[in-house]
């Protein structure tokens, strides 16, 4: 998409933050034809036909990646659509999103990935399909790898079903390794987390709900990590990391030169299993909320770098699948257009993460795990995707206004600091806010 | 959407006054009150107060004991009652609970009865009704009616619950009687003892309510008791379990030996059902202490005061 002539827009007076090309200054960009035509120093660009973004006192970053939403196509549009999930994802800065395989039926096949990047899906933002790695996603027969990754797989996952079989996944790592592309793994042991609908703690026991062990994740992410390690180029990434044990075990990977990377949600960065309250099921998610410890070894990873990127997570439900009652209801909450601002009010101005840290971990961090070209960094040539915000805009979150069709998100009524100004792909603006 | 929410006096925001949920967000002079009322009920004597109204009593799980208890409880207010379980109704349907409980509303229910094999299902239902919510028990959360009256039993007996030592024994991981029972046990400043094997026990228990104490060793637990609670242990929940069958009956079977370890007036107390030659031997089912059978009795005037502040009526004396 986004392949034609878009003519060219120059972005002046903002401030770029840029961590894969190490800028952080008042800088002028010019996009011309989908691509980056030039960055320079303020009022040294011209281009007398080209359309001006004023930016002053915004940030100007590369485009925003997620990569881990679900869009619910094919098969569950009553939940959400391309259309209506990748406007979503426009509001909230992403010019790329990576959607997870477990729609109906299950992204396991070339024709299903190129179904899912087809104009008519009306995608307002770059889809990148991530495939299942096992037939319909039962952990069994393996998908053909070479085939998904020419039809347009960024990456291998069946996401929502662990790959809990030795040999299942150290072949999914072998093959996956063979042509480069990334294994994403949800990792929870499912044999031990069945019926379970929070994290066990103190809350899990007084609600009298069945509690998810912090170990079930860490467990399946040491066994991974192990199994990624016998195979030159494999490269693990663990999704919507939740744990305290298993960042442990990645940063340790990471030490020993294993190619693992993870991501955290918005979510486990901002809330702690507590916040469940007396059973409001917005606040039911698979890896389920965390203690404040976990929390804070959250915290200390994004800081540190053992976290490689922030993903959404975007989960969306219909209504009468999440006011039910709380064992019954299904995991998962919206995220898209609340993620920069909960980057930005609890790990900028909370724990004073520095902007072009959180920059790093929406474009160059995702873009580097499944390793997409041109994209994540400002760079000369490289895809005119481009995110505008405002780091000191206060706003409260609606809900109600939200793009998604769903409305299951813990932060309704929320005042946030940090806000998207513009959106841009490919050179043409999305979205944009006054 | 006929349950429209309006003009509450809740204690809790969006839920009708003079609901029950559960005890742990109950003040102690609110469950004081209760049991006062309570006294002053009497089943065989009909006490009109609720006379014309209609309680809908809405069990998605089987029971004896709560359910009969409420039914006689609200007849004897002059009540009309209707049931409604799972198998029968348009619960089989795939109707959702709310949409379940907006019908009970729209025939005319002024109070809903709920047990439900979900935690928080009672919670939900009050949420989305403007009539008071009993909740009859829920899931593994709690039951709340049941701590009322075991609490009830226990004052008919002892002067008072401050420092009163009480153990439970049994399966406490899964027991909503358990959760209630603790809750309201500890506001009133009770020493608390659970018992158990760790796969009924975890650690975890102890941050329910402050004071608690946990002990792996039922001689220990029983020692010096004021009141040993037992709870039913399920045969099915010990599948898979570290511990066996025959070795919980070794080690935490609440038998004549053990309980002669608690204080001499100590009351055997059980929810029911009980599991004879499980969680408790015959003997000790029926033993001068066991105040088993007094516990469901108590069951009628604890739920007919419950059912009449549910509608805010019988707070005066007779």
């Amino acid at each position: 998409m986004n392949q034609k002539r878009t003519g060219s827009l120059l972005i002046r007076g903002g401030h770029v933050i840029d961590p894969a090309a190490k800028l952080d200054a008042p800088m002028d960009i010019l996009l011309r034809d989908g691509h980056v035509a030039d960055v320079a120093p303020p009022n040294k660009l011209r281009d007398a036909s080209s359309e001006t973004f004023d930016a002053r006192g915004l940030i100007v970053a590369p485009g925003f990646i997620d990569l881990h939403v679900h869009l619910r196509e094919p098969g569950q549009s009553y939940k959400e659509t391309i259309a209506s999930g990748s406007a979503a994802a426009a509001a909230g800065g992403f010019t790329s999103v990576c959607c997870m395989p477990n729609t109906l039926p299950i992204v396991d096949s070339p024709e299903w990935v190129t179904w899912l990047q087809l104009p008519d899906r009306r995608a307002v933002v770059n889809v990148f399909p991530i495939a299942a790695a096992t037939h319909a996603s039962k952990g069994a027969v393996l998908t053909d790898f070479r085939a998904l990754q020419r039809a347009g797989a960024v990456a291998i996952s069946d996401d929502g079903r662990p790959i809990l079989n030795d040999a299942i996944m150290r072949e999914t790592l072998r093959l996956a390794a063979e042509i480069g592309i990334p294994v994403i793994q949800h990792a929870e042991d499912t044999r031990v987390t069945e019926h379970c609908s929070m994290n066990e703690s103190p809350t899990s026991f007084r609600l009298g709900l069945r509690g998810m062990a912090a170990s079930a994740e860490a467990s399946v992410v040491e066994r991974d990590v192990q199994l990624a390690q016998q195979f030159t180029g494999s490269r693990l990434h663990v999704a919507h990391i939740s744990t305290a044990e298993a960042l442990k075990v990645v940063r340790r990977g990471k030490r020993n030169n294993i190619r693992v990377t993870c991501e955290v949600t918005p979510h486990h960065f901002s809330l702690v299993d507590e916040d469940v309250g007396d059973y409001d099921t917005n606040f039911k998610m698979n890896p389920p909320l965390r203690s404040v410890a976990d929390r804070e070894a959250i915290l200390v990873a994004l800081a540190d770098g053992t976290i490689d990127a922030i993903a959404s997570d975007h989960a969306p439900h219909a209504l009468h699948e999440k006011v039910v009652e709380f064992e019954r209801a299904m995991f998962g909450i919206t995220g898209l257009e609340t993620a920069l601002a909960l980057a930005i009010t609890k790990l900028h101005r909370e724990q004073k993460i520095p902007l072009s840290r959180i920059v790093e971990l929406f474009t160059s961090g995702p873009a580097r795990v499944v390793n997409l070209k041109g994209r994540g960094s400002l760079a000369r040539g490289n895809h005119a995707d481009v995110t505008i915000f405002d780091p000191k805009k206060r706003w409260t979150f609606e809900v109600g206004k939200s793009r998604s069709k769903s409305r299951d998100s813990p932060f309704d009524g929320w005042q946030l600091t940090g806000k998207v100004v513009a959106t841009i792909v490919g050179g043409r603006v999305v979205h944009r806010t006054d | 959407m006929i349950a429209i929410r309006k003009n509450q006096t809740s204690d809790i925001p969006g839920i009708a006054s003079g609901s029950l949920l559960g005890i742990e967000h109950m003040a102690a002079a609110e469950i004081m009150s209760l049991l006062k009322a309570a006294a002053r009920m009497n089943p065989r004597r009909s006490r009109p107060l609720l006379r014309g109204k209609r309680v809908l009593l809405l069990f998605y799980e089987p029971s004896t004991r709560t359910r009969s208890s409420f039914e006689i409880a609200a007849k004897s207010l002059g009540a009309i009652t209707t049931l409604v379980q799972s198998s029968g109704s348009s619960i089989e349907k795939g109707e959702s609970l709310l949409d379940t409980v907006y019908t009970l509303r729209a025939v005319g229910a002024d109070i809903l009865v709920i047990r439900h094999p979900n935690a928080g299902a009672p919670l939900l239902a009050a949420r989305h009704l403007d009539i008071p919510v009993i909740n009859a028990g829920d899931g593994m959360h709690e039951h709340p009616s049941q701590a009322l009256l075991d609490a009830y039993t226990i004052l008919r007996h002892k002067k008072t619950l401050n420092g009163l030592h009480i153990t439970i024994v049994g399966d406490i991981y899964h027991s909503r009687v358990a959760r209630s029972a603790i809750h309201l046990f500890s506001k009133f400043g009770a020493k608390i003892t659970l018992c158990g094997p760790a796969d009924f026990l975890p650690e975890l228990a102890a941050s329910l309510a402050p004071g608690l104490h946990l002990s792996r060793t039922v001689e220990d637990a029983v020692r010096g008791a004021d009141a040993v609670m037992v709870l039913r242990v399920q045969k099915e929940r010990l599948a898979g379990k570290k511990i066996s069958l025959q070795e919980y009956i070794l080690k935490y079977q609440v038998t004549a030996e053990r309980l002669k370890l608690a204080k001499k007036d100590a009351l055997l107390m059980h929810p029911g059902p009980i599991v004879r030659g499980l969680e408790l031997t015959s003997e000790v089912a029926d033993c001068p202490q066991s105040v088993i059978v007094e516990e469901v009795q108590n069951g009628v005037p604890v739920r007919m005061a419950i059912l009449a502040r549910a509608l805010g009526k019988g707070k005066g004396r007779r």
